[in-house]
């Protein structure tokens, strides 16, 4: 399946769009229309890591939960190699599940707290597999030492487990159909800073093994940086800054990714005040009522008349790399 | 000397046995002074805050020791006492401001109570007051945010608005456990701005509590690195972030993914995880997740000694 065809998309979406509707007729505001996404071109190629970033609220969960097709899409295309899966039924959906898994970020909440994780990792296998249970059982188990549990764990309960252990049981609940892609919302965000490398390293050995293409989600940008290929930068629902993920940290070009990248805090052994830091104003506009023009201009410091009426495009101003801005660095 | 903690000692009566919070802290906190404590969850860092604030009232707590808040013990002052200073002179800010607020009030009526809890003013005198502080910390329009609701605001917001109620007195210490945690960079790196310019401004003593060790180097003067309920090292920022000395503050420094640079194909991460406070090992806590551990490390415990940087390591103190 790999190899020549590397480059070739494995998921695709063309000014995909979620709109949620919130309130009744009989709210104050009467019936509204959220739009989570709003237009948002993304293609992820094979074997590759699509980190997306952005404040909480820009959309990043939905918009993954929209790639697994967990959320119905209002707008837009969704393709999986290829094929439009944009509006496929349920059950046309089934096989294609499979194929494409998720983890979530809290592992305590996604595991039943009352079944054997054993049982919890075997459960996608009795559904999916045409597989004797002696055959599932081998295949347990071969999962548990794929993400670094012991074959005695197979009869413990989730809460018998740490945080990082706990993690590694939805991993491999996730890898047991041998998908091809993974999205991973905020896999290490609940774990301790010890815990979180290990579980990074672990998703870097198991991409390499399974040759799994992953899109990664996460709000601490430092992991982001190093699990991902490229990254995606998203604001209000929209994508802003799309490029390889070293070069996007390095010399991002839109105004918002370069902000968003100086407020993390780093580590500095020198007096502090050597690194610039763009200090953001105001809060992340509701989605309800989104800013005219550029959605990013009531924050942005370069902001001028033309942003407050004109919405940039997602362009690709140099190979690979793409920006939403009227003015951006580059 | 705003605060002096000796010793501090606090464990919880469990049905699985006694669990050892916090295994003798001491540490000490001049005016005006940030102090970060970091570590991992369960490393000790909240209880021993807590402690502090004299907020542990579980009837199967144990807390010894001495803490001294501006030379007067604190540790089996009576409550009555306690409340006094607290909110007053000694502030606490949590990490999810929604617990520190009531939804059914204003932030407004909510700061201004707690000015006239402590204070014998008129309601429309602490109102005003409110408008000030509301200001103070980057409201952009003060007075119109004294009428909203905790629902009305942003996590940022409330997390402002919890920071106004905690400088209402004038605190001479600040305790803030995990203050910009649930936030987003953007709004954290707001927020770590305000506690700078607050120390200079109010002259606040200010313990900083996180598991970040990039928010600690950017904003502490001191630092204190805790693991199971010990301090394992601590030293001045420079000092600490430039000459790390212990195992677990090198290896924690080392599993933190680098922001520029070149990428490491894989992480230096920490083996295991941190131990259960009910099964301590006998010796060093972190002896069994260590890469330089060796004979002294399983059966002794190592002491943190004396010196503004220190660290409780045997190979340390071997060098």
């Amino acid at each position: 399946m790999s190899g020549p065809m590397t480059d070739s998309p494995i998921l695709e979406t063309r000014s995909l769009g979620k709109r949620f509707s919130i309130g009744t007729r009989f709210s104050a505001e009467g019936k509204r229309t959220v739009h989570a996404v709003d237009n948002v071109s993304l293609t992820v190629r094979r074997g590759e890591t699509v980190g997306l970033v952005g404040e909480s609220g820009c959309g990043k969960s939905t918009l993954a939960r929209c790639l697994v097709r967990l959320y119905d899409i209002s707008d837009g295309e969704l393709l999986f190699e290829g094929e439009d899966i944009t509006s496929k039924s349920l059950s046309e959906l089934r096989p294609l599940r499979r194929r494409l898994q998720m983890v979530f970020q809290d592992p305590s909440a996604s595991l039943n707290p009352r079944r054997r994780v054993g049982d919890l990792v075997a459960e996608p296998l009795r559904i999916h597999g045409k597989l004797s249970s002696r055959e599932i059982t081998a295949r347990v188990a071969e999962l548990f030492e794929l993400v670094g549990l012991l074959p005695d764990h197979v009869m413990r309960y989730p809460h018998e487990f740490s945080g990082g252990q706990r993690q590694r049981v939805g991993i491999a609940r996730a890898i047991a159909l041998n998908p091809d892609l993974v999205v991973l919302d905020e896999p290490v965000s609940a774990l301790d800073v010890s815990v979180q490398a290990q579980i990074v390293n672990l998703l870097a050995d198991l991409q390499e093994k399974l040759n799994l293409t992953y899109i990664f989600i996460a709000h601490d940008l430092s992991v982001v940086r190093q699990v991902s290929t490229r990254i995606a930068v998203m604001y209000l629902g929209s994508i802003v800054e799309e490029g390889p993920a070293e070069e996007v940290f390095a010399t991002s070009a839109h105004p918002y990714s370069q902000a968003l990248i100086s407020a993390v805090p780093v580590v500095e052994t020198t007096p502090s005040g050597t690194r610039k830091r763009i200090i953001l104003t105001g809060d992340v506009p509701s989605p309800l009522k989104p800013p005219s023009g550029c959605r990013f201009h009531p924050r942005c410091p370069i902001a001028v008349d033309r942003c407050r009426t004109e919405r940039p495009e997602l362009r690709e101003y140099r190979p690979g790399r793409k920006v939403a801005c009227h003015f951006p660095t580059v | 000397m705003i605060l002096s903690v000796r010793d501090l000692k606090v464990s919880f009566r469990t049905n699985d046995g006694l669990v050892r919070a916090i295994d003798g802290v001491s540490f000490d906190l001049e005016e005006s002074e940030i102090l970060g404590v970091v570590g991992e969850s369960g490393s000790g860092k909240t209880v021993s805050l807590l402690a502090v604030m004299g907020l542990i009232t579980d009837p199967n707590a144990s807390i010894e020791g001495s803490i001294r808040y501006k030379g007067r013990e604190l540790v089996g002052l009576p409550a009555r006492e306690l409340r006094r200073l607290r909110g007053n002179e000694i502030a606490m800010i949590f990490q999810d401001p929604m617990t520190a607020l009531t939804p059914v009030y204003t932030i407004g009526w909510q700061i201004a109570e707690q000015i006239r809890a402590h204070q014998n003013i008129s309601k429309a005198k602490a109102m005003v007051r409110v408008e000030e502080l509301l200001a103070e910390v980057n409201f952009p329009n003060p007075h119109e945010a004294m009428s909203r609701y905790p629902h009305q605001l942003s996590g940022g917001m409330r997390q402002r608005a919890v920071i106004a109620m905690a400088l209402s007195c004038n605190p001479a210490l600040l305790v803030a456990d995990e203050p910009t945690t649930a936030l987003d960079v953007t709004v954290q790196a707001g927020i770590l701005d305000l506690v700078r310019k607050l120390r200079a401004t109010h002259k606040s003593a200010v313990v900083f509590i996180t598991h970040d060790m990039g928010v600690v180097s950017e904003l502490a003067d001191r630092v204190m690195v805790m693991y199971a309920g010990r301090v394992v090292e601590r030293g001045s920022r420079m000092e600490l972030f430039s000459d790390p000395r212990h195992p677990y503050t090198r290896a924690l420094l080392g599993s933190i993914p680098p922001l520029t640079g070149e990428k490491p194909r894989r992480l230096p991460a920490i083996p295991g995880s941190p131990p259960s406070l009910l099964r301590l090992p006998q010796g060093c806590a972190f002896g069994p997740r260590c890469p330089v551990h060796y004979e002294p490390c399983v059966t002794d415990r190592p002491e943190l000694g004396i010196g503004t940087h220190a660290a409780a390591c045997f190979r340390v103190a071997q060098a």
